[in-house]
C-alpha cells in the first residue's frame, strides 16, 4: 500500500499526543509499518501543535509536506485553517468546532479569523463537530481526542475492533470507560 | 522478537539496555530528556539526573574507567556545557564502552541556538555515529558501546529532534551478557598532566588513523547504487527525506558514521557519477571534507543553512519538481506563540517585574516566555545560568543605579545547573544584584524531571533535599527572602526594597508548577458586574481571560482556578467559585 499521511493539528494541552498514539499502535496492528513525529517542549506550551501519522508498506521520512495530507484531525478551527495547506488534493479535514484564541488574539493585537467552518467547507471535504459536547456526553471533557480519532476512524480502512482494542491498550483503565463512549460516539457521526 | 512502535530516545535507551550499559548520568534538555527517562524502566541500570550537563559526563565517564559501560544524554547546547572533560575524555579513551548521546534541533523547536554538533566529534578526534530511525537509534547505540571499547575511544551518537521525537518499528531484543571490566591502575593513560598527555596525543592521531579505516568499512555506510548519473550523500535524517523526494532516480551513499568520514568510499562513489549532492542539515560539515579532498560535490549552493530540510525542498533542489498542488490560506492568521499556561506561578512574577518597570536578566526555562507580550519583561536571555552572572556583569558596566532597577530570575533546576557559582561571584567581587529564584519545585520546561532541591531522585525515590535559602545564606547572601508570587502586593514590596538595598540578595519566588500531580487549584474565576472594564487582569497574559466583544470574559475550559487574576483586580470584580 502506498503511504498515508495524516497530520494531527492542536493547541499544547488539547491531547494530541495520545490520539497520535492510539492512531499509531492501531495501524501496527495491521500489519503496516508507521512513523509517528511529535514535538515535544516549548511547542507544547499553549502553542501550535503538529503531529504526523503515516504508514504504509515502507515509510521514510516521519513528516508531512504541502499538499500531501490525506486527512487532517483538527482539534481547533484556527490550527484547521493554518493546515489548509497540507491537505493534499481530494483529502478529508475532521474539526473540533471550538475556537481557543491565541495570546496576540487574546492581547487585542489581531481578530480570530471569522467563519473557519465555512471557509473550509468551501475549499475541501471536511466534518466540523461539536467533540467536546461529545465527550461530555461521554462523561470526560478530556476525551475531546478520542471523539475526534472515532470521526477519523470511520474514514479509514482499519476495522472498528481494532480501534476498540488499541484504546484499551493505550487509555489507563479508570478512563476506559468514558473513552470507549467517546470512541463510539465520534465512529457514529 | 516482538517489534515495537517506539520513540528514537526510547529506542537509543533500549539499545544502550541491551548493550549492558550500567550507568546513565544526565541533565535534561529537549530534545534529548526522553532518552534518560526511558532508562528508569530498567531496574539493573543506575540512572539519574546530575545537576548539570558537566557532572553528568564525569560521572559517566567515571562509570567507564572503573570498567562499566556508560551513557550520558544531552541536547546540543549540553554538550557545550560538558566539553571541558569530553575533550580530555578522548585521551583518556574507554574501559567500560562510553557513549555520548547529544540531539541537534535543527529549526529550533525549543532551543535558543541551532548549533550543529558534529564539529565537536572533529575537534575532540571522537567516533560519531548518527542513526536516521528508531530502529537504527537502537543498533547503533549497540554498536557505539563495542566500537568505544573496541578502539578505546569515547562514541557520540548524534541524533536531531526529528530522530529523537519519531516514534517507528524497532525490534525488541534481549540484553546482551556484558561483564564489568577490571579496574586497573593505569597513571599513563588515567591522570591527564602535562608529561602523560603529551604522550596519550600521540596514541589519539594513532587511533584516529584506525577509526578512518574503521569508516572505509563501517557496516552502517551504505551504497545503494540504481544506475543514475546523479549521486547523493546522506546522513540521519536527510537520508529518510531524500528516499521520499528522490526515489530510485538516484545513487546513495547513506554514511551512519559521520566522523571521521571515509575518504575512499566518497572518492569511489562519487567517480560514478556525473553529479554529487550532499544533504546535510546545518552546516556543510560532509561537504567541506569532500571538497577538502578533492571531491567536486554541491552542497550548501543549493541547500539553505538554516533549519530543517523537507523532501519538498530536496525533490526541487535536485530534479527540479516543483511541490504538489494545495490550497492557499488567503488571508493573515493570528500565530499561536506559546504561553504560560493557566495558574503558572512565573506570571505572578513577571506580573510584579513589569508593573516595577526593571530591567530582567533572564535564563532558561518556562520563565522565558516572560519576555512574550503582554508581560513582555525579560531583557536578556543567554544560556543557563547566564542571569545571574550576565546580570553582575550589567551592573558593573553601568553603575549602581542601573543595578536599582535590574534583576535576574533563574529556575530552581537551573540555579543548581550553573546558577550558584555566578551568585558565588556576586558574593566575592561585591556586587549589590537581586536574583529572584523561581522555585517552582521541579524543572518544567523539559517536562517535570526531579533535580536536587525537589527532594526526588529519577526513580521518584525520597532523598535529600537542596535547601535553597540555606545554601544562599552559605555562599555569603545575607538577605535571602522567601515568598509568594501570587501574592502580587507583599511580592511587589519584596521586590521593591530589595533592589534597594545596597547588599546582594535573593528572593525565594516560591509555588509550585500548576501542572504537577500535587498541586489541586479548584473550581474556577468569574468577571462579576463589579468589572469597571479597566483591562488590568488582561496584562497578565492568562491563557483563560480574554476580551469578547468589550466584555472581559473568563474561558471556562481554560481557567484552573489558581486566582491570581482576583488578587490584581482593583475592584474585587473577579470571584471564586466554586
Amino acid at each position: 500500500m502506498s503511504t498515508k499521511n495524516i497530520m494531527i493539528v492542536g493547541v499544547g494541552g488539547q491531547g494530541t499526543l495520545l490520539a497520535s498514539r492510539i492512531l499509531g499502535n492501531a495501524v501496527i496492528k495491521e500489519g503496516y509499518d508507521v512513523k509517528v513525529s511529535e514535538v515535544h517542549g516549548m511547542s507544547q506550551r499553549g502553542g501550535s501543535v503538529v503531529t504526523y501519522v503515516k504508514f504504509g508498506d515502507k515509510v521514510n521520512s516521519p513528516i508531512v509536506g504541502k499538499g500531501e495530507a490525506d486527512i487532517i484531525l483538527a482539534f481547533e478551527l484556527l490550527e484547521a485553517y493554518r493546515a489548509l495547506p497540507y491537505l493534499k488534493k481530494g483529502g478529508k479535514m475532521i474539526i473540533n468546532d471550538q475556537q481557543i484564541d491565541p495570546m496576540p488574539v487574546i492581547t487585542g493585537v489581531v481578530e480570530y479569523p471569522a467563519d473557519i467552518g465555512n471557509k473550509l467547507s468551501a475549499l475541501c471535504d471536511c466534518t466540523v463537530t461539536d467533540a467536546l459536547a461529545l465527550a461530555q456526553e461521554a462523561g470526560n471533557t478530556k476525551a475531546v481526542n478520542v471523539v475526534l480519532i472515532g470521526v477519523m476512524a470511520k474514514n479509514t480502512e482499519i476495522p472498528y475492533d481494532v480501534w476498540v482494542e488499541t484504546i484499551k491498550e493505550t487509555v489507563p483503565a479508570r478512563f476506559l470507560e468514558a473513552n470507549l463512549k467517546a470512541f463510539d460516539l465520534g465512529y457514529g457521526i | 522478537m516482538a517489534k515495537k512502535l517506539l520513540l528514537g530516545n526510547a529506542a537509543v535507551a533500549r539499545g544502550a539496555w541491551e548493550a549492558g550499559v550500567r550507568v546513565v548520568s544526565s541533565y535534561p534538555g529537549t530534545p534529548s530528556t526522553e532518552i534518560t527517562e526511558n532508562m528508569v524502566q530498567y531496574d539493573d541500570v543506575f540512572v539519574e539526573w546530575a545537576p548539570n550537563e558537566k557532572v553528568a559526563a564525569e560521572v559517566a565517564i567515571g562509570a567507564s574507567i572503573a570498567g562499566g559501560r556508560a551513557m550520558t544524554c544531552c541536547k546540543h547546547v549540553g554538550l557545550n556545557v560538558m566539553a571541558d572533560p569530553i575533550f580530555t575524555v578522548s585521551y583518556i579513551g574507554s574501559n567500560g564502552g562510553l557513549v555520548i548521546c547529544v540531539a541537534d534541533d535543527p529549526g529550533m523547536h525549543s532551543s535558543q541556538n541551532e548549533q550543529d554538533s558534529r564539529h565537536y566529534a572533529k575537534a575532540a578526534k571522537m567516533l560519531m555515529l548518527e542513526p536516521a530511525d528508531s530502529s537504527e537509534c537502537k543498533e547503533y547505540t549497540k554498536k557505539a558501546f563495542e566500537l568505544s571499547e573496541k578502539y578505546d575511544v569515547p562514541c557520540f551518537i548524534r541524533l536531531s529532534t526529528r530522530v529523537s521525537h519519531s516514534q517507528s518499528l524497532v525490534e525488541l531484543c534481549d540484553k546482551d551478557d556484558v561483564e564489568l571490566k577490571p579496574y586497573e591502575k593505569n597513571i599513563a593513560k588515567h591522570v591527564m598532566m602535562p608529561g602523560n598527555a603529551i604522550k596519550r596525543h600521540v596514541v589519539v592521531e594513532e587511533r584516529h588513523r584506525a577509526l578512518v579505516e574503521l569508516a572505509e568499512d563501517c557496516e552502517f555506510n551504505t551504497v545503494e547504487d540504481n544506475g543514475s548519473d546523479i549521486g547523493v550523500i546522506t546522513s540521519g535524517i536527510s537520508d529518510m527525506y531524500a528516499r521520499d523526494a528522490l526515489g530510485d532516480k538516484v545513487n546513495y551513499l547513506k554514511l551512519g558514521m559521520v566522523y571521521p568520514l571515509p575518504e575512499k568510499l566518497i572518492k569511489d562513489f562519487a567517480a560514478k557519477c556525473n553529479k554529487v549532492y550532499v544533504i546535510e542539515e546545518l552546516d556543510p560539515f560532509i561537504e567541506e571534507h569532500c571538497k577538502a579532498m578533492g571531491v567536486d560535490v554541491i552542497g550548501k549552493d543549493v541547500f539553505t543553512l538554516l533549519g530543517e530540510y523537507t523532501p519538498a525542498m530536496i525533490a526541487k533542489a535536485v530534479l527540479g519538481e516543483d511541490a504538489k498542488e494545495y490550497n492557499e490560506v488567503n488571508e493573515a492568521l493570528p500565530n499561536r506563540p506559546p504561553v504560560m499556561c493557566a495558574g503558572c506561578p512565573h506570571r505572578g512574577t513577571f506580573y510584579v517585574l513589569k508593573k516595577l518597570g526593571l530591567t530582567v536578566s533572564g535564563d532558561i526555562g518556562c520563565y522565558t516566555l516572560g519576555a512574550v507580550a503582554p508581560l513582555a519583561s525579560v531583557d536578556t536571555t543567554i544560556c543557563m545560568g547566564a542571569s545571574v552572572s550576565a546580570a553582575h556583569g550589567m551592573a558593573k558596566a553601568r553603575g549602581e543605579e542601573f543595578n536599582k532597577k535590574l534583576v535576574s530570575v533563574i529556575g530552581d533546576s537551573t540555579f543548581m545547573h550553573s546558577g550558584i557559582t555566578g551568585l558565588i561571584d556576586i558574593v566575592y567581587n561585591k556586587g549589590n544584584n537581586t536574583v529572584i529564584i523561581l522555585d517552582n519545585s521541579i524543572t518544567g520546561m523539559t517536562g517535570h524531571q526531579d533535580n536536587p532541591t525537589t527532594g526526588k531522585t529519577i526513580r521518584g525515590e525520597a532523598t535529600k533535599q537542596v535547601d535553597l535559602l540555606k545554601l544562599c545564606q552559605a555562599v555569603g547572601i545575607d538577605h535571602v527572602v522567601v515568598a509568594d508570587p501570587f501574592d502580587v502586593k507583599n511580592f511587589e514590596k519584596i521586590v521593591k526594597a530589595e533592589v534597594e538595598r545596597d547588599e546582594p540578595s535573593v528572593i525565594i519566588a516560591q509555588r509550585p508548577c500548576a501542572l504537577l500531580k500535587t498541586v489541586k487549584y479548584s473550581g474556577r474565576c468569574e468577571i462579576t458586574d463589579k468589572c469597571k472594564k479597566c483591562k488590568i487582569c488582561m496584562k497578565l497574559g492568562c491563557p483563560a481571560i480574554s476580551v469578547r466583544d468589550g466584555a472581559v470574559v473568563i474561558d471556562a475550559t481554560q481557567c484552573n482556578g489558581c486566582g491570581l487574576c482576583t488578587n490584581v483586580c482593583p475592584f474585587g470584580a473577579i470571584e471564586k467559585r466554586d
